[in-house]
């Protein structure tokens, strides 16, 4: 008795599994941010909503109170930059799911990478160029340290 | 929930995309961001962020579910308890955050 001859399955097209090295890829990185990102943001959630006076602190003294340390600088680089890459190859497995037409599929692909790559370059400018105490700004608004930057 | 992990990533995704713009304009001036960042506040948009929460956390705890059933036999045999546990960390956390965060935006404080 011997075993059964295997056949090679159909290759998939559905969700762009056909290119074996790059969706494992794909998947391991799907998993191994997904870590990174839960505790990432439920940091970002407990800090920004929960503890202090939840979503009523927020406002400019309290982000420029934030980014002053450079800690946040790269936590929230980091985040942005993980949940940008992990949201969009989601939406990736998405399009070639639902997106049956080759104009819609391309067309939509062209949407999500270029607004992944507009929203990490603007987002990562932000975080890295953020200035706590503009010059010209009114002083009520800025964080308490500004005072002394600013004298 | 496999649709509740999908439906979830969406909501999650397009919101990102309107956080990361709204956050950008800290670089424009504080006048500008915390007129936007004061629509927040509002009820409406409270309500908006308790949802986005509830979203983040479904989506949060089955993906870990999914790396354990991928990872582990013991838990592909559980695997049913697990996506229960999901529902049930789901309402635990909700149950902390929903009085907290429905006092900060109708309580005024």
């Amino acid at each position: 008795m011997s075993a059964p001859e295997l056949i090679d399955p159909k290759p998939r097209i559905r969700s762009g599994r056909t290119r074996r090295k790059a969706e494992r890829w794909s998947w391991m990185f799907m998993r191994l941010s997904g870590l990174v990102l839960v505790l990432l943001i439920f940091t970002h959630l407990t800090v920004n909503l929960v503890l202090g006076e939840g979503v009523s602190q927020i406002d400019f003294a309290f982000v420029a109170g934030k980014w002053a340390d450079w800690w946040w600088q790269v936590a929230d680089f980091l985040m942005l930059l993980l949940a940008m890459l992990h949201g969009g190859n989601g939406m990736r497995l998405l399009i070639n799911d639902y997106a049956h037409s080759k104009a819609w599929r391309s067309a939509l692909m062209g949407v999500l990478h270029l607004s992944m790559v507009v929203v990490i370059v603007l987002g990562s400018l932000v975080i890295w160029t953020f200035d706590p105490c503009p010059v010209d700004a009114d002083m009520s608004l800025l964080p308490s340290f500004c005072e002394d930057v600013l004298q | 929930m496999w649709l509740v992990h999908r439906s979830t990533g969406v909501a999650i995704f397009f919101f990102l995309l309107i956080h990361v713009l709204d956050t950008a304009l800290v670089r424009v001036s504080p006048e500008a961001y915390n007129e936007v960042i004061g629509a927040y506040k509002t009820p409406v948009y409270g309500l908006v962020e308790a949802g986005l929460v509830a979203a983040i956390i479904l989506h949060a705890f089955n993906g870990l579910r999914i790396i354990a059933v991928d990872n582990s036999t013991w838990a592909l045999r559980h695997q049913k308890k697990l996506a229960w546990g999901v529902w049930i960390v789901f309402a635990v956390l909700m149950l902390g955050f929903l009085p907290r965060h429905l006092m900060h935006v109708f309580g005024g404080a």
